[in-house]
């Protein structure tokens, strides 16, 4: 890590015109429908200065802060998946020609792009779509393609959310690895300015090329305190101890016909959630029938259809659709890319209709282990 | 034939296969094979137990085992008409062009049954992804000892590859037994479960590898017949099926359990299976 | 033929003392049947208790409007029926063989007198048969999922 140094808070726009110059699309932090949201930035007077955004269980708000941070905020509805592993892509067109199918891939959106603002839940979350779409015997090239261009720049959490639960996760709230730039905002009555460490050298060319001075140790310290203060107000805990064989071996626990009771499948925390990664795809063809096109979408778990083979859903029932995402996310995952699936974010406990808490949940059946002799 | 189109090597992106012949294998086509040939002149290569994903223009693409012998040319599949694309498939004639992505997932380790007897138990459309491996040991008969083809279906006229299973019989040195579930007028044959043929026994159990494909309740059944009658879980081999997209291991679609059915299967050894095979709507 | 040989050559009879195995072979003989004889018929009285060392053997009932239907097949290793040794001792159905098949074919009134004599003996061979029983009853019961008749089996 390199030297930390400090960005005042009225060269921040110099900072976004250097990504520009470099040729990047810059995408920040944005108010939008009541909810802040992440999208193409063009200056700080885009960011969302002076708000914050409360939490809890099936509950998000913004809300006014009393100071004018930029970063003042945790997590939106929106992550930044939606940039590498687009909502909907078209995976090839086929046309016919005289007897013969010619397939075209589908054009991948892989300008070059820079994240402004990722936490670091977030950065982790990267890291493990990173595995899974490019850590296989096969590649997912289209995420390959936009995943190499991006630049990120990094922001410290310096105050957690009511549904945060990084710090069970060991994913936060400091920013480790992964990140080009990293910032931490320090806001008082007297200053507001960003510590800010290079992760890479492409951040220190970066940092290089905009207004910067050394940072004092006191400076340092004021933002190092803000990390601790935001580790020490943690929303949620998750106890993480021996999880997968916990919840491998309650497979059959009565949990979770109790939580199907209150889940309505809608799939609004796979869509919230940073690691998700199904997909589905569909076929269309044009009027004339000359034209198909293959089609890749975000699906879920919680749909019916996910795990219909001819015949029926194996999944058919709402208690089998939630235990699978739950033991996928906590417990599956270590077999399949040897790490947990979630990051401890709490998106989907807030934008969970119902208010359904992944913390609690495990709570209950560890409350309750059902397995036979080994506790 | 015009030049062929040059393919692109990312695997989601089909390649060219013209059906050079589709033909019902079962009444009047509710089970039908195709015998594909590619455009581009490059043979597909496979091992038996593996899947291709099959793409229909514009209607859509199912992943389908092979059904072929992968020492022979020519890529031979057996579809059942039941889904929206397979339906749409049994009305594809000769001379048409579908794409094939593949082939994906784990094979049938037949190889590994080298000195010792090899029991294959199919159930109903099972037969089709275990009759490479059929081929398999046929082509390499003196490598093994006892090979054995036990064979359930429901009543005689869904017998799949009958009169290939009449020359196995008569002409190989295959045991071949087939059991349905209904008989009927003109069937002197078997009438019972695939399981009594199991139990009937002939091969040694403790030199044995046992491969055993159809529907999930069959190959449950089967495995606990294989079990008692002595051949170890690590000596069974099953087929497991699950909904499919992209086939190689990002559409999250496959999962059973920790494994992805497309990358880790289709083929699993049955003792990696056992702890999450009795657990319902995994 | 070695009776008492082929008797311990059956699966069926794994893990009966010597002593009852010496009765069981007092108790029966080889036999050997052609193509289509009949080795039930129904309603007849249960006098023998078949247990099938070759060849394959056809379960039949006669269904009003449908004919006869086979229910199922047996062959080696394997006990043909059960009426011999429930009340009221007859068959329940017909069977015929479908091959040239051997048996070794037990004096059933005897082996239910000695069965009646020696609890030992009667449990012994009564826990086989209930064995196969079971086996049956699961076996219809798989029928009666009708699995073959649903979509499944790999990828079609």
């Amino acid at each position: 890590m390199s030297t930390p140094a400090i960005l005042d808070r009225k060269d921040f726009d110099s900072l976004l015109g250097a990504l520009r110059d470099r040729g990047h699309e810059v995408i920040g932090p944005r108010v939008r429908d009541g909810a802040i949201v992440y999208d193409t930035v063009d200056t700080a007077a885009d960011l969302p200065e002076g708000w914050t955004d409360e939490h809890e269980g099936g509950h998000y708000r913004l809300k006014p802060r009393t100071d004018k941070a930029l970063f003042g905020y945790v997590v939106g509805p929106t992550s930044w998946k939606k940039f590498l592993f687009p909502p909907q892509q078209t995976v090839f067109r086929a046309t016919r020609v005289d007897g013969q199918l010619r397939f075209e891939p589908g054009v991948v959106d892989d300008h070059p792009r820079a994240f402004l603002g990722v936490r670091s839940c977030e950065l982790h979350a990267l890291a493990i779509q990173d595995k899974v779409f490019m850590a296989g015997p096969y590649a997912d090239t289209t995420y390959q393609q936009r995943r190499e261009s991006v630049f990120i720049i990094a922001v410290n959490c310096v105050e957690a959310g009511a549904t945060c639960f990084c710090v069970s996760m060991d994913t936060g709230p400091a920013v480790g690895a992964g990140h080009d730039l990293a910032l931490t905002e320090v806001i008082n009555a007297r200053e507001h300015y960003f510590l800010v460490e290079a992760g890479s050298n492409r951040g220190a060319e970066l940092l290089a090329a905009v207004p910067h001075r050394g940072a004092t140790e006191q400076e340092i310290n004021a933002a190092r305190g803000g990390v601790a203060q935001a580790a020490e107000s943690m929303g949620r805990k998750l106890e993480t101890e021996d999880i997968r064989a916990l919840l491998l071996g309650n497979l059959d626990h009565p949990h979770w016909d109790e939580v199907a009771d209150r889940c309505l499948s809608c799939a609004n925390c796979t869509l919230v959630c940073p690691t998700c990664f199904c997909s589905s795809v569909e076929d269309s063809t044009s009027l004339d029938g000359g034209e198909a096109e293959h089609t890749r979408h975000w699906d879920s778990c919680f749909n019916q259809d996910f795990s219909y083979i001819a015949g029926g859903s194996v999944r058919a029932s709402t208690a089998s659709r939630y235990r699978q995402w739950l033991t996928h996310k906590l417990a599956t995952w270590y077999d399949q890319f040897d790490s947990s699936g979630c990051v401890g974010c709490g998106s989907c406990i807030t934008w969970c209709p119902v208010g359904i808490d992944i913390t609690a949940e495990v709570a209950a059946i560890r409350a309750s282990d059902q397995r036979r002799g080994d506790r | 034939m015009s030049a062929p189109a040059s393919q692109p090597l990312d695997p989601m992106i089909p390649r060219q296969f013209r059906i050079e012949e589709a033909f019902a294998e079962v009444g009047s086509g509710e089970v039908y094979s195709w015998r594909l040939s590619p455009l581009d002149g490059e043979p597909l290569r496979f091992a038996p137990g593996q899947f291709n994903m099959l793409y229909q223009f514009g209607i859509g693409e199912v992943p389908i085992s092979i059904s072929g012998d992968a020492e022979a040319a020519g890529l031979v599949h057996t579809l059942r008409a039941v889904g929206g694309v397979t339906k749409a498939m049994q009305k594809l004639e000769a001379g048409e062009v579908i794409g094939v992505r593949g082939p994906f997932g784990t094979a049938w380790p037949v190889a590994e049954a080298e000195g010792q007897d090899l029991v294959l138990v199919a159930g109903g459309i099972g037969l089709a992804p275990l009759r490479p491996a059929v081929y398999c040991a046929l082509r390499h008969r003196d490598r093994f000892n006892r090979v054995f083809l036990l064979y359930g279906t429901r009543q005689p006229e869904d017998i799949l590859f009958r009169e290939e299973l009449e020359h196995w019989r008569a002409q190989l040195d295959l045991d071949v037994y087939v059991t349905v579930d209904r008989g009927g007028p003109g069937w002197h044959g078997n009438v019972g479960v695939v399981t009594k043929l199991i139990a009937r026994g002939g091969f040694d159990p403790a030199n044995t590898v046992a491969m055993a494909c159809g529907p999930e309740v069959m190959m449950r059944f089967a495995v606990m017949a294989l079990q008692k009658h002595g051949v170890a879980a690590e000596r069974i081999y099953v087929s497991m099926e699950r909904n499919m997209k992209c086939a190689i291991g990002y559409c999250g679609h496959c999962q059973y359990g920790p494994h992805f059915i497309c990358k880790d299967g289709p083929v699993f050894r049955f003792d990696t299976l056992q702890p999450i095979f009795d657990v319902r709507e995994l | 033929m070695d009776m008492l040989a082929a008797i311990k050559a059956e699966p069926f009879f794994e893990g009966i003392p010597e002593k009852e195995l010496a009765l069981l072979a007092d108790c029966g003989e080889a036999g050997t049947f052609p193509t289509g004889a009949w080795l039930l018929r129904q309603h007849a009285p249960a006098k023998h208790f078949y247990l099938l060392t070759g060849g394959l053997v056809e379960l039949k009932a006669f269904v009003p409007q449908r004919g006869v239907v086979t229910l199922e097949t047996l062959g080696v290793h394997e006990p043909l029926g059960w009426s011999w040794l429930v009340p009221p001792y007859q068959w329940h159905y017909d069977a015929r063989t479908l091959e040239p098949t051997t048996a070794l074919v037990f004096d059933a009134v005897r082996l239910r007198h000695e069965m009646e004599a020696d609890h030992e003996f009667g449990f012994q061979l009564q826990r086989r048969v209930i064995d196969i029983m079971a086996q049956r009853l699961q076996a219809i019961r798989m029928q009666s999922l009708d699995v073959y008749g649903l979509p499944g089996g790999a990828f079609l």
